[in-house]
């Protein structure tokens, strides 16, 4: 179970203080799935490197399974990235030259785990995302859908509490993108494994269990998904909610 | 963590780089060859140097005519060193060194249709002592031989080989200006010294030399002159009072105030090994500091690596701290692979360094040694090179949160 109070996070850009979070409180229970969404700018970013515990707050507590994240030192920090969470990035960040397995294997290097263990629980991260036969392949040999799959294995490896992707389908087609949205309900329905990925695409979002719209550095709607899409459902405006269709022309707007 | 385990992931971001690696390993290399390379050719001048102008004798005292170069070159008026001049040092100082006189000249030396490309010299019993030359076989020049102006040569062991190309040349005849002279010993070589032939030898007895040979050229004014006079001090604490006494007989015996010039040198052997080494001191120094910029251009060459990669390197730390790597752990890493990489390149620089230095020598240009000084001093800086430009901007990477390093553009 994560939980926030009270987050704030203001940055400096040149002379400007950017206020990117407002006291956000949000509670996530263990076991859902969940999207936050909301135009360029609005801070969804910055609370998802928040709670992954990539960043940290200026203001306002954190806690990870009871834990304050604030009070704790570089080194627990690194433990909690290691044993709590799993990241996956938009730009899928894997090690180029280096094979998909052995990018999968890499948190282990940090967890204490024999070679061979390594070896076995990669090999078995890489199959829960269906790539085992492409483990030897190299980044640049991986489409782009490939590339993401393995960025899903890598946070999926240490077997964390909570599954965090920034816009996982951002660089990715819709037929891609539909493939990571149907491995992520996969993860949460089979394995009750926590997701939680941010989106400021309303289409991709309606995929999940509950909606968290975040604007201006504040949340302003948090609400459940009555019948959540089924992966592979074909992209119509009928089956976008009025509420969501109002993100989708704030979201024209701040990209003109 | 345990530290195997950081050294396999340090070797593994090596080898998946290859690259890069070996462009980094490709300054270090350069700079730690040309280091141990032109210091070995600078200490090898040196020593050679030293060596040969320690194997001249020790303690040694020379006389010789003609004192200031400019001079001799004017001609005409120099004074020569007289016999007597030898007999008047003999005894001021002949109880604290040994005195030789010595009259070199040119003479054609042959074996039949074998010639030697030695100076004939004319030298008394105690010469060969006093030059620390021993003898191989034989025996040495004797008073007796001087009294009897005996046709008897002892040969050094170059001219000996010159002459009689390996055959033993005890007993046997040689002609010096068409006279037949018998040899009579053989000296030990002292070996090559880069400075003087010091084997090439033809030892004749003094008196000989004046009354058979010379004749009128080693006469001036009617009385026997020396081309020098060589002292073997007793004591090397003794060696500037023997001088100072030489001179001061020198002056008297040519009715010289002390503040004329005196026209004779008088040199020790630690003057002109001071001088010597100086000179190829500051030879040393010179090629040192072309090293020093070598390693330096090699650092920069690995700084330059560095910085370019370290976009790449940035956004690598920020994803290795957001699967959950400590910081202290990839500086452990980073710090690996700067040592690994530096200490392979300072390897590969020594042997290719040390390549060069045997190639210059064998080629016979000059004898190079390799010191292990130089080999530790430049591991030592192009460890300490690669350190600070491969560790620096790890550390500041490492610093930053995981987003701002996963972001740096």
């Amino acid at each position: 179970m994560i939980e926030t109070e009270n987050i704030s996070k203001t940055y400096r850009l040149g002379d400007t203080k950017v206020r990117a979070l407002r006291k956000v409180n949000l509670r996530v229970e263990d076991g859902e799935m969940l999207a936050i969404v909301g135009p360029s700018g609005s801070g969804k970013s910055t609370l998802l490197a928040i709670l992954g515990c990539l960043d940290v707050p200026t203001k306002g507590v954190y806690r990870i399974d009871g834990q304050e994240v604030m009070r704790m030192n570089e080194r627990q920090l690194a433990a909690i990235r290691r044993k709590k969470i799993g990241f996956v990035f938009q730009q899928f960040n894997l090690l180029p030259r280096t094979s998909a397995l052995e990018n999968v294997m890499l948190p282990l290097y940090y967890s204490g785990v024999s070679h061979r263990a390594r070896q076995a629980k990669a090999m078995e991260a890489l199959e829960r995302v269906g790539l085992a036969e492409r483990a030897k392949s190299h980044p640049n040999q991986l489409s782009g859908g490939e590339q993401q799959r393995v960025a899903i294995a890598r946070a999926l490896v240490n077997e964390p509490a909570i599954l965090l992707a920034d816009e996982p389908t951002g660089n990715l087609d819709t037929h891609k993108g539909a493939e990571i949205v149907a491995i992520f309900q996969k993860l949460n329905r089979e394995e009750g494994q926590t997701v939680i990925y941010v989106t400021h695409d309303p289409f991709i979002a309606r995929h999940t269990r509950r909606i968290v719209s975040i604007q201006d550095g504040r949340i302003v709607r948090d609400e459940p998904v009555e019948h959540p899409l089924a992966a592979g459902t074909p992209r119509s405006d009928d089956i976008l909610g009025e509420s969501l269709s109002t993100t989708v022309e704030e979201d024209e707007e701040a990209g003109s | 963590m345990n530290p195997f385990e950081n050294f396999r992931i340090a070797l593994r971001a090596i080898s998946a780089n290859k690259l890069r690696s070996g462009l980094t390993i490709l300054g270090i290399v350069i700079g730690v060859a040309a280091v141990v390379a032109l210091m070995a050719v600078g200490q090898g001048a040196t020593s050679g140097i030293t060596a040969s102008v320690e194997g001249m004798g020790t303690n040694l005292i020379t006389v010789s005519s003609g004192g200031r170069s400019f001079q001799r070159m004017a001609g005409g008026s120099a004074t020569s060193l007289l016999y007597s001049d030898y007999e008047a040092i003999l005894a001021t100082v002949g109880n604290e060194a040994a005195v030789t006189p010595y009259y070199a000249g040119m003479a054609s030396v042959k074996n039949g249709d074998r010639t030697a490309s030695a100076t004939l010299t004319g030298v008394l019993p105690n010469y060969t002592r006093v030059n620390a030359y021993s003898l191989a076989s034989g025996r040495l020049i004797t008073d007796q031989d001087n009294l009897q102006k005996s046709r008897v040569v002892v040969l050094g062991a170059t001219s000996a080989e010159d002459l009689f190309a390996g055959l033993n040349p005890l007993g046997r005849e040689i002609q010096i200006n068409g006279k037949n002279f018998s040899v009579v010993g053989v000296l030990e070589a002292k070996g090559s010294s880069g400075l003087t032939y010091q084997d090439d030898m033809v030892l004749i007895p003094l008196q000989t030399a004046y009354e058979v040979v010379f004749g009128a050229q080693a006469k001036s004014r009617g009385k026997n002159t020396v081309s020098g006079i060589a002292l073997s001090a007793a004591d090397a604490d003794q060696v500037d009072l023997i001088m100072a006494n030489v001179e001061f007989t020198l002056r008297r015996e040519h009715s010289l105030t002390l503040t004329e010039d005196l026209p004779f040198s008088v040199s020790s052997q630690s003057q002109m090994l001071a001088s010597l080494t100086n000179i190829s001191g500051t030879l040393t120094t010179l090629l040192g500091a072309i090293a020093g910029i070598s390693l330096l251009v090699g650092g920069i060459g690995i700084m330059n690596i560095t910085l370019v990669s370290v976009r790449e390197r940035t956004r690598e730390i920020g994803l290795r701290k957001a699967v959950g790597a400590p910081k202290g752990v990839i500086l452990f890493q980073f710090l690996t692979e700067t040592l690994t990489l530096s200490i392979l390149g300072g390897i590969l620089g020594v042997l290719i360094g040390w390549g060069i230095a045997w190639g210059v020598s064998s080629a016979g240009l000059i004898t190079t040694s390799v010191s292990s000084e130089v080999v530790i001093l430049s591991l030592g800086m192009a460890t300490v090179v690669g350190l600070i430009f491969g560790i620096y901007p790890a550390y500041q990477a490492a610093s930053l949160r995981p987003i701002e390093a996963l972001k740096y553009e």
